[in-house]
Order: structure tokens, then C-alpha cells, then sequence
């Protein structure tokens, strides 16, 4: 029964460079989710878009920060779904704010749910399912501005037997989701460990999945420890290679998060001037990720080094 | 350990009291949702004194996490390695928060009222705000699902302490209900800031000034209130932090001062 999954050239092999996964697989005016919560957040990518210069995108992603602010700023976004608009816990967005308060330099369309909102949109999106219920929202203003919240009486008689009402939350299905995870092989069987956010349920949700991981492993890595894929291979369309394509996030394991680069985003995000130059040097004044990093520098990406924290093994097994 | 200024037997600072007085209403909980910041503080604290055990659960998915060095954020590393469980978001919000899991959730808003309801989305109109905020994050989940709620500002203004929110984004039990919906926790039970405490009891009340910190007057946080802030019949005087809480805090929880600024 062994079969073998020949990698290099065979049929199924699924690696590109971002270049060609960005220009084949997101278009002007497509809904794109990237998704990554706080940790593995598709960082590279996200400039990528930029650099490519789409237009007109709806972004999908939880926690809205440091890239779909630069997103913003390059003029992608035309519409942003999202459940958390801030910097992390380091400071504002001032693209962002810019958009949403003064309509400037455009208005920017804001579809706001709560985190478990945006988590039963992406179940309910994987399943195809007409909607999701969740015991959120009940007084909340969110519905009065965002009517994909909508509440229904429920089938069955709630636990006092009395019919029950419940809020819920409809499908996103993205054209394409972009997620970044620690490897893959070749095929795109990904596997995440430490946050594994909500990954797995954006892909599914997904017409198109982008994969984008720190290492490309062979085959027997991935089928040396099964349960750590969270994102078979079936539901993948590209993998790029694409190391510490996460930063200023983290990639557990990897490399540490730049604290100090979300601290300062506040700070160069408040002054248009100053945030069209950053990106002029950083995403427009390199040609691909790895320009990018290596216009760190090695200093720069030892300081987030980090060191050896081995998982222990399990045994699997097998039929004697 | 060098000796950086602010350790030792320096002053009580404001970060240091709201600590010290949230980690105190800690007593005898054991699984508490928190955020990074001043509930960090609250919950390492409790963990060495009134609550040994309690149980920290990040939004970020991570279940009893022992760092190693005092979180950044509710993603850094450190709460990942060594942590007891790691689990995804639908299984957060999903099981372990609506399924009812969790006794005590902090949350922080840039707007209260007197039912504990919420505001962490907009100042201003929503559509055209003065100020985009944040939004919910998973507080508006944390609200309906924790069996209590406690909620750390450190501002107490008319403006935030408000009569009417701009947005409710985290609705507390009584606005719930109110809307047909059932909700699984009492919503606000506590709200610790810069002026003193205040409480409530459960679905139907308002919040009270329970206690005042050493050197406030009850005029003051009054005065401090956007609504006709009522009183519990005797109003305590918060005991100030001891000398071995403030050790703790300062030499065991935080002794790089990440939060205590």
C-alpha cells in the first residue's frame, strides 16, 4: 500500500514564488482574507499586494493591523471586514484612522463584528453553511451598523422550552485566503503549531489558498507527525517559500516578534509623508521578501533570534 | 537584577494600586480570560497571593501559560512555550468561552456606563467618528459568556464614566436581555480605576462606589461620574497596596516595569 508522493516535477507540486502566487491568484476587487492571529501574520504577502499594485480589494482579517494599514496606505483596500482595528496593544493605525475619521485620502467601507463573529463567518464559510449562530450581540449597536448581524428565533425550544432568539452571522467565502505558517511540503500539507488562530477555517473558507511558510520540508516530515497538519493539501493551491515573511510578527520557533517596529508603527503611521516613504523604502524599494531582508541585515534579525524549545515525540505506531 | 529606579520602597504608583486592588478581587476564582497590561499584572499577582492556581486563558488560544519572562503582548512567545494548552479560535470562543468556562474576564473600554455596558468601538458618530477605536476584539464574547466581568480604567472621567455611551460595542447582561437575548454571566461586577472601586451584583443593578483610594473623596469620584454615581451604604478606603505585594509585584511580576510605568 505504499504509494509514493514524488515531490520535484510530479503533478501536485504546488511551489511558486510570491510573485507568481500574488499575480495568479489575487486580482483587483477580489475579497482576499489573511489571516494569522498575531503570530504568522502573512506580512510578506501583504507587500506583495502592494508591490503588484491591486486595487480595489476587500480584506478580510481579524485583527486589522500593521499590514492592512500599509495596505491601506498603498491604496488596495477599498473595503476592510474585520473585528479588531488597532496596533496590537502598541498604539494606533493612522492610515487606518485617517480613512475611517476624515475620508481621507478616500472613504474606506467598515464591516465591524466581534472576534467570535468573524470566527463563525470563516466556520460557516469552510462548511458551507447559510450562517452561523453565536450567543453574541444580544443589546449590542453593532447590528444597527452592520446588518450581516442579523438575529432569528431558533428551531428548537430554548432550555425554559420557550422559543429562543439567537444573533447570527453569515459565510465569507474570500476568493483567495493567504495564511503563513511554519512549513509545508511540497504538495501544501502545512503544519502550525504554537497560535493556530483561525487559519485551517479561512482556507477552507476559500475559493483559492495561498500558503506561505518559513521551510519547505519533504514529504516524510510531514508524514513523520500527521496531526500537525492543519491545512491538508487538498485545500491548497500554492505554496511559497518565503523565510521570516512574518515579520514584525512571529513565527514560533523561528524567529521572535519585533516589538520594538510595532512600537514605532504609531509614530511613522500618523504622518502620511512619513508613511509613504517607509513604504517607498521597504516594500516599493525592494523587489521581493528577500531583498527585504537582507536590507535588515544580519544584526537586525539576530536580535530576534530565538532559542531551542523542542517539542517532546509521540508514538505513532505501527503494524508490526 | 540591576537596581532600576522606581523598585524598592519607592512610592505606590497608580499602575501599582489598580493592581494590587484587581489581583485582591481575585480571591478564590480559578479560570480567568485576561489581556495584556495592568489584568497581567492583576493575575500574576493573584496567582502569588490570594489565588494560587488560578488558571490565565489568552485570547490568543493559549490555556495555562507559564512564562518565562512577563508578556508583551497576548501573543508573545513566552506564553506559547510551556504552556499547559494551546488551542484554535473556534475552540476559544467557541468551547471553552461560550461553553462557560471561564469565571472572570477583564476587560478595559474608553467608555462605561452605569449597567457596565461598553464602549471600545467609536468617539463620535460610528459612521464618521472623531475617533476609530479598536472595536470589540473578543470582548463583546468575554461580556456574555464570563461568569463576571471586571474592568480596569485608569481614567475615571465624566467622559468615560458616561451617562449615555457613543456606541454600545459590549453589551452587558441588562441591555441583552432587554433584546431578547439570554446571557450566561452577570456582565460587570467590578471596576477598578485611577479614583476607587466600583460595584455591582448582577443582572438589574447599577454600579456603586464601593471604595475610594487613600487621598480620594467620594465628592471627587461623584464629581468624576457622567451619571448620578450611587454609594454602598459605607464607603470603604482602599487598604493601601502591603509591603509584600509591592515586593512581588515589583521584584517577581514585573521587574523590567514593562506595565508598571
Amino acid at each position: 500500500m505504499e504509494r509514493t508522493t514524488d515531490a520535484g516535477g510530479a503533478a501536485g507540486d504546488k511551489v511558486v514564488s510570491l510573485r507568481e502566487a500574488v499575480a495568479r491568484h489575487v486580482r483587483d476587487g477580489d475579497t482576499v482574507s489573511l489571516e494569522g492571529f498575531t503570530h504568522l501574520i502573512p506580512t510578506a504577502a501583504g507587500h506583495e499586494i502592494i508591490r503588484q499594485g491591486r486595487r480595489g480589494l476587500t480584506v478580510v482579517r481579524m485583527t486589522a493591523d500593521i499590514v492592512v494599514d500599509q495596505m491601506l496606505a498603498a491604496g488596495c483596500v477599498a473595503r476592510l471586514v474585520s473585528s479588531f482595528v488597532g496596533n496590537s496593544s502598541a498604539g494606533s493605525l493612522g492610515e487606518l484612522r485617517r480613512r475611517i475619521e476624515r475620508a481621507d485620502p478616500e472613504p474606506l467601507e467598515f464591516e465591524e463584528y466581534s472576534h467570535y463573529g468573524m470566527v463563525c463567518r470563516y466556520v460557516a464559510g469552510a462548511q458551507r453553511l447559510p450562517f452561523h449562530p453565536l450567543r453574541s450581540y444580544g443589546g449590542s449597536d453593532l447590528p444597527s451598523v452592520n446588518p450581516g448581524i442579523r438575529k432569528v428565533t431558533s428551531p428548537y425550544p430554548g432550555p425554559d422550552g420557550r422559543p429562543e432568539q439567537i444573533y447570527v452571522v453569515p459565510p465569507v467565502n474570500p476568493d483567495v485566503t493567504i495564511v503563513h505558517a511554519q512549513r509545508a511540503d511540497r504538495r501544501g500539507n502545512t503544519q502550525i503549531w504554537g497560535l493556530t488562530g483561525v487559519q485551517a477555517e479561512a482556507v477552507y473558507a476559500a475559493d483559492r489558498a495561498v500558503v506561505v511558510v518559513e521551510e519547505l520540508v519533504a514529504d516524510e516530515v510531514v508524514r513523520a507527525d500527521p496531526n500537525r497538519t492543519l491545512i491538508p493539501a487538498h485545500a491548497v493551491d500554492a505554496v511559497v517559500v518565503c523565510p521570516r515573511g512574518a515579520h514584525p510578527s512571529f513565527a514560533q520557533g523561528y524567529y521572535d516578534r519585533d516589538n520594538a517596529f510595532y512600537r514605532s508603527w504609531s509614530a511613522i503611521s500618523a504622518d502620511p509623508a512619513r508613511l509613504r516613504a517607509w513604504l517607498e523604502e521597504w516594500v516599493y524599494g525592494t523587489a521581493d521578501h528577500a531583498e527585504y531582508v537582507a536590507k535588515r541585515g544580519e544584526e537586525f534579525w539576530a536580535r530576534l533570534a530565538v532559542g531551542e524549545a523542542l517539542s517532546g515525540s509521540v508514538d505513532y505506531g505501527r503494524r508490526l | 537584577m540591576s537596581g532600576r529606579p522606581g523598585r524598592g520602597a519607592g512610592p505606590v504608583t497608580a499602575s501599582e494600586l489598580l493592581s494590587v486592588v484587581a489581583a485582591r478581587e481575585l480571591a478564590g476564582r480559578r479560570t480567568v480570560f485576561a489581556g495584556i497590561g495592568l489584568p497581567t499584572l492583576a493575575v500574576e499577582l493573584a496567582a502569588l497571593t490570594v489565588a494560587p492556581g488560578i488558571e490565565v486563558v489568552y485570547e490568543s488560544g493559549v490555556c495555562g501559560a507559564h512564562p518565562s519572562r512577563l508578556p508583551e503582548t497576548i501573543a508573545d512567545a513566552v506564553l506559547i512555550t510551556g504552556a499547559e494548552a494551546v488551542v484554535s479560535m473556534p475552540a476559544l470562543f467557541g468551547s471553552v468561552l461560550q461553553g462557560g468556562h471561564i469565571d472572570v474576564g477583564f476587560l478595559g473600554a474608553a467608555q462605561i456606563d452605569r449597567w457596565g455596558s461598553l464602549n471600545t468601538s467609536v468617539i463620535g458618530e460610528w459612521e464618521r467618528p472623531a475617533v476609530r477605536l479598536p472595536g470589540s476584539g473578543g470582548a463583546v464574547e468575554v461580556m456574555a459568556n464570563a461568569r463576571e466581568v471586571f474592568v480596569v480604567m485608569r481614567r475615571h472621567t465624566p467622559r468615560s464614566f458616561a451617562a449615555a455611551l457613543d456606541f454600545c460595542t459590549t453589551p452587558g447582561p441588562d441591555r441583552a436581555l432587554a433584546d431578547g437575548i439570554r446571557p450566561l454571566g452577570v456582565g460587570v461586577t467590578r471596576v477598578v480605576t485611577e479614583l476607587g472601586v466600583l460595584a455591582r451584583d448582577g443582572i438589574g443593578d447599577e454600579l456603586r462606589l464601593v471604595a475610594v483610594h487613600p487621598g480620594v473623596t467620594v465628592a471627587q469620584v461623584l464629581a468624576a461620574t457622567g451619571w448620578e454615581l450611587r454609594t454602598a451604604g459605607r464607603v470603604a478606603t482602599t487598604e493601601p497596596p502591603t509591603p509584600a505585594e509591592l515586593r512581588l509585584l515589583r521584584e517577581d511580576v514585573d521587574p523590567d516595569r514593562v506595565y508598571l510605568r
